[in-house]
């Protein structure tokens, strides 16, 4: 069935290819782009950035609004770090403890004061306020933004057609491509990482409160209305309340978006815990990158967790006082315990006042940095080559380089352009509708103008080795997890630690282990993309239909005609779920693989910000958006088809 | 679909807006904002004195500043931030006041146009002491087999070995960081070299690579720059390239020449140069050797000392060489 149906889509597309292909071969020598189909932005874009340094100073615009908002967000963000200083680390910590007591229960209250205590004896807690005070200005202001826009797509059609595809462009952008304009209008530092991240987090949040809203229960709105409210009532006592779960899951993306932006913001000055990485990356100090990298991966649980455990809590009916277990909850219920918590943090504040315990005491300290270098020293010295029989990382390294990049980007580059643009619509086509299919054309198409289309193939070559890469073994350690409960719960651990901890902490492990070039950019790519690829995988798996499995299972199929026949097809959404975010993912780190030596668009993306060449730049980060549509256009799992 | 009243929505909708407005106008002082005039959030929190330093990702960069800090600090009680951020936009943070100073600049004769002669929001703050050098290296033990390696015109002859898998069939020099002022894709196809350009992509990536190379005993050609505390652990021999001419590098389309020396030079902000009081002095002042900035780069870089310990170990033992600067 499924079969016919791509068949029939195919068709007419088989039938033009048929009629190019032997033009293709009887001209092998149109290979990239063509000239005179480019436009060279560099003048205007170069004019265009010479423009606001000149007029930075001087011009109504920067006066008025610009200097306005970035001193806004600097006063912010001042606020709260001064209120997290002045706590000091025994009332910061005390607060937060409470409050995930209060949201999420008593265990990960402990972890969450665990948490807090190891950011200091990493010697990391001023830089750790440092990122809370910039996030807690971002994701607030994220959270906000989001939510108005998820309200009016929730609730005008019109408007959903008309934020869907900016939401989307937002969605598949690579973070580090866009620093680059922010910088230029407002300078390095806090400010225009603070916009940055708001920009990037604000999109989950948009998307849930819109689904949130949309999927609201009809027959509670009807209620609601034929009891005579308005819509302004029922939207506030009937349709946002339904949709708090959503809300609290976008509020929850916010935050997990934020954070990893927060970091890599870092490269344009914002100081915290990401610059400590970053420094730490300039001196080849892993410890000292790993040092500042735990403290996110921390935040980043801690947070997590308790925005999830605080949306069950949520979601599920509240429960009556006489249900409070212990005595303590009791106490701590409802807008006293609010206030309470609050007084217990401020008593714990003072207290570390009068102990003269406002910064962290030095001599608590825990340094991990020279252990960790020693182990990296070791692995890179009896890794790198000469390991018997499977070679050393660097052969591995030369070898895929050698035998899949290189011949993948000789074929990229060396096909005529308008077969690429054929098979790209073709793709999606067999997965999506005729409107996906033209959004994956005109997305090439686009990077062509741009004129950059050879160093766009050098890039899209890399992400689709390291995604295939990171399928195959995310498939097969699924398989696996999927099996048994005992293996995920020891995977998930590894799983969280892969996918928050900074990607800059990997880059230089990778060039240790696999040399400069495009091989390191694929390693630290598969690792920040496997994560995600396991997870749902192993989530799709498990959730077939048991009956099914039960069924063929009495039929007597075996072990891998189950896998085969019944789990593989079953699972399929999730399959295509886990391709299409392996695809973003690897994206997005090739890209910043240009600090290690990927060359290509990555490299382009770095040059631009460290040399401030708004062209080179901004053209680059344009075809990273392109090139990001298009490989999600591909790979978006067919809802419409 | 939920009742539409347009002209109450309207209102309100501007209502809010200006309320917003308003609130933003009061938030920060009402009138203009001026961009030249910004600073770090994270600056004078804790109600001290504050100098915020650019830190460049180089280790001679962040030895300048662990030591200027530490003095900033310890003698003249300041509050010192570091922010990290590449030469060009360290310019631009420069004339915006985000940051101070910049102790190390290699020379950038557009952004000195624009921002001294023009704006006049940077003022020079005289040298550095140390004079920088940028060139093609490769490490002496091979230099020392091959002896003729050290010509550019030979270099053909070697391609051969110093290809990888990144370099296309040609031998590979390696680049560092795309902030760093070079010539090399032009150089390579001007002289006419079988040689690729491959680029690093940042300096710690490159580092890595060079010393991975010096443990196997391969040979490699690098760009590479001089003071740097690399060459202690890394022997390195300088290839000879055309000879560098006063103007010879002014199209970077024909530049066939090798790179000048460079007197390294430092930076301030103009209104901070006037006000700074001390810390201004000081800066003005901070003046050290090559080796005195090896020996404090060799710490951060090769102990893994934090800069800070690196600087107060160098303090403790160079009182003589310091004092003068914090006079």
């Amino acid at each position: 069935m499924l079969r016919h149906r791509a068949a029939r889509k195919l068709l007419p597309l088989a039938v033009v290819a048929a009629a190019l292909v032997p033009l293709a071969l009887l001209f092998p020598g149109a290979g990239s782009w063509p000239a005179p189909l480019a436009v060279d932005l560099s003048g205007p874009l170069g004019r265009a950035g010479d423009w606001i340094i000149d007029n930075r100073d001087s011009h109504p615009l920067f006066l008025y609004f610009f200097g306005h908002v970035s001193n806004a967000v600097v006063i912010c963000v001042r606020a709260v770090y001064s209120v997290l200083l002045a706590a000091g680390w025994l009332g910061v910590t005390a607060f937060a403890g409470l409050l995930a007591w209060r949201l999420a229960g008593l265990r990960l209250a402990l972890t969450c004061v665990a948490s807090f205590v190891a950011c200091g004896l990493l010697g990391m807690w001023v830089p750790t306020l440092q990122t809370l005070a910039l996030m807690a200005v971002a994701v607030g202001a994220a959270v906000v933004v989001g939510a108005l826009l998820g309200l009016a797509a929730g609730l005008s059609a019109r408007a959903d057609r008309a934020l869907r595809p900016v939401l989307d462009t937002m969605q598949v952008l690579p973070a580090f491509a866009y620093l680059l304009p922010m910088v230029l209008v407002f300078g390095i530092g806090v400010p225009a990482a603070v916009l940055a991240t708001v920009v990037y987090a604000a999109p989950p949040m948009a998307r849930l409160t819109a689904l949130g809203l949309r999927e609201a229960d009809a027959g509670v709105l009807e209620a609601s209305a034929s009891l005579g409210a308005t819509g302004r009532q029922r939207l506030f006592t009937a349709r946002l309340p339904l949709a708090r779960r959503q809300l609290l899951l976008g509020v929850n993306q916010a935050i997990m978006t934020g954070l990893s932006m927060a970091v890599i913001a870092s490269v344009i000055g914002a100081g915290g815990l990401g610059d400590r990485v970053y420094q730490a990356l300039a001196s080849v100090d892993v410890g000292a990158a790993l040092a500042a990298g735990i403290p996110i991966v921390l935040l980043a649980v801690v947070l997590d967790r308790t925005a999830d455990a605080a949306g069950n809590r949520l979601g599920a009916s509240t429960p009556g006082p006489a249900r409070e277990r212990s005595l303590l909850r009791r106490v701590f219920a409802g807008w006293y315990g609010r206030l309470l918590t609050v007084l217990a943090a401020v008593a714990a504040a003072v207290a570390g006042r009068i102990a003269g315990a406002a910064l962290w005491p030095d001599s608590w300290l825990v340094p991990i940095a020279e252990p960790v270098n020693r182990a990296v020293a070791w692995m890179t010295a009896h890794l790198y080559t000469g390991v018997p029989v499977i070679g050393g990382t660097a052969d591995w390294a030369a070898r895929f380089t050698g035998w899949i990049l290189d011949p993948m980007r000789t074929g990229l580059q060396a096909a005529p352009w308008w077969l690429l643009l054929l098979l790209a619509g073709a793709l999606a086509l067999l997965v999506g509708t005729w409107r996906t299919a033209l959004t994956a054309v005109l997305a090439l198409a686009a990077i062509g103008v741009l004129g950059v289309w050879e160093p766009s193939l050098d890039t899209l070559s890399q992400v689709l080795a390291a995604v295939a890469v990171t399928l195959v073994l995310g498939f097969a350690i699924s398989l696996v997890a999927a099996r048994s409960a005992r293996a995920q719960r020891l995977l998930r651990p590894v799983l969280d630690v892969c996918q928050t901890m900074p990607q800059f902490v990997y880059l230089i492990p990778v060039v240790a282990l696999f040399g400069v070039g495009r091989a390191p950019a694929a390693a630290a790519a598969i690792v920040y993309a496997l994560p995600a690829v396991i997870r749902i995988t192993t989530q799709g798996l498990g959730e077939v239909n048991p009956a099914a499995v039960e069924s063929a299972r009495s039929l007597g199929a075996t072990r891998s005609q189950l896998l085969r026949q019944v789990q593989l097809p079953l699972a399929r959404p999730a399959l295509l779920l886990a391709v299409n975010q392996a695809v973003v993912l690897v994206l997005a780190v090739v890209i910043i693989g240009g600090l290690v030596g990927g060359g290509a668009l990555g490299y382009d993306v770095v040059l631009g910000l460290a040399q401030g060449d708004l062209a080179t730049g901004l053209v680059a980060g344009a075809s990273i958006v392109c090139l990001g549509l298009l490989l999600d256009r591909v790979t978006q799992p067919a809802k419409e088809a | 679909m939920p009742a539409r009243h347009p002209g109450t929505g309207r209102t309100r909708t501007v209502a809010a807006a200006l309320a917003a407005g308003t609130a933003l106008a009061v938030l920060t002082g009402c009138g203009a904002a001026d961009m030249t005039r910004q600073s770090s959030p994270y600056a004078a929190a804790r109600g001290a004195k504050t100098v915020t330093l650019s830190v460049q990702s180089w280790v001679g960069a962040q030895a300048n500043t662990a030591v200027a800090s530490y003095l900033l600090e310890h003698e003249l009680g300041y509050r010192v931030d570091t922010v990290q951020v590449d030469e060009v936009p360290a310019w631009d943070a420069l004339s915006q006041g985000r940051v101070d100073a910049i102790l190390e600049d290699w020379g950038h004769p557009e952004q000195e146009k624009r921002y001294v002669t023009d704006k006049k929001t940077v003022t020079p703050g005289g040298d550095l002491g140390v004079t920088g050098h940028i060139g093609w290296f490769v490490p002496t033990y091979f230099a020392e087999r091959h002896p003729d390696v050290t010509d550019w015109k030979n270099l053909d002859r070697y391609a051969d070995q110093l290809r990888t898998p990144e370099s296309r069939g040609k031998g590979q020099l390696m680049d560092g960081s795309p902030s760093y002022v070079t010539n090399d894709k032009a150089l390579v196809r001007n002289l006419d070299l079988d040689y690729e350009v491959v680029f690093a992509g940042s300096e710690a990536a490159q580092i890595t690579q060079i010393k991975q190379f010096a443990k196997e005993g391969k040979p490699f050609l690098t760009y590479w720059y001089k003071p740097q505390w690399l060459f202690e652990r890394v022997p390195m021999t300088e290839v000879k390239l055309p000879e560098y001419q006063q103007g010879c590098d002014a199209d970077p389309e024909k530049v066939a020449c090798g790179y000048p020396h460079t007197p390294l030079r430092k930076y301030l902000n103009t209104r901070f140069a006037e006000s700074g009081g001390k810390a201004a002095a000081f800066l003005k002042k901070f003046h050290w050797t090559v080796e005195e900035q090896n020996e404090v780069s060799l710490m951060i870089a090769e102990e893994k000392l934090p800069p800070e310990q690196a600087a107060e170990k160098w303090v403790e033992r160079n009182r003589a060489v310091w004092e003068p600067w914090t006079g």
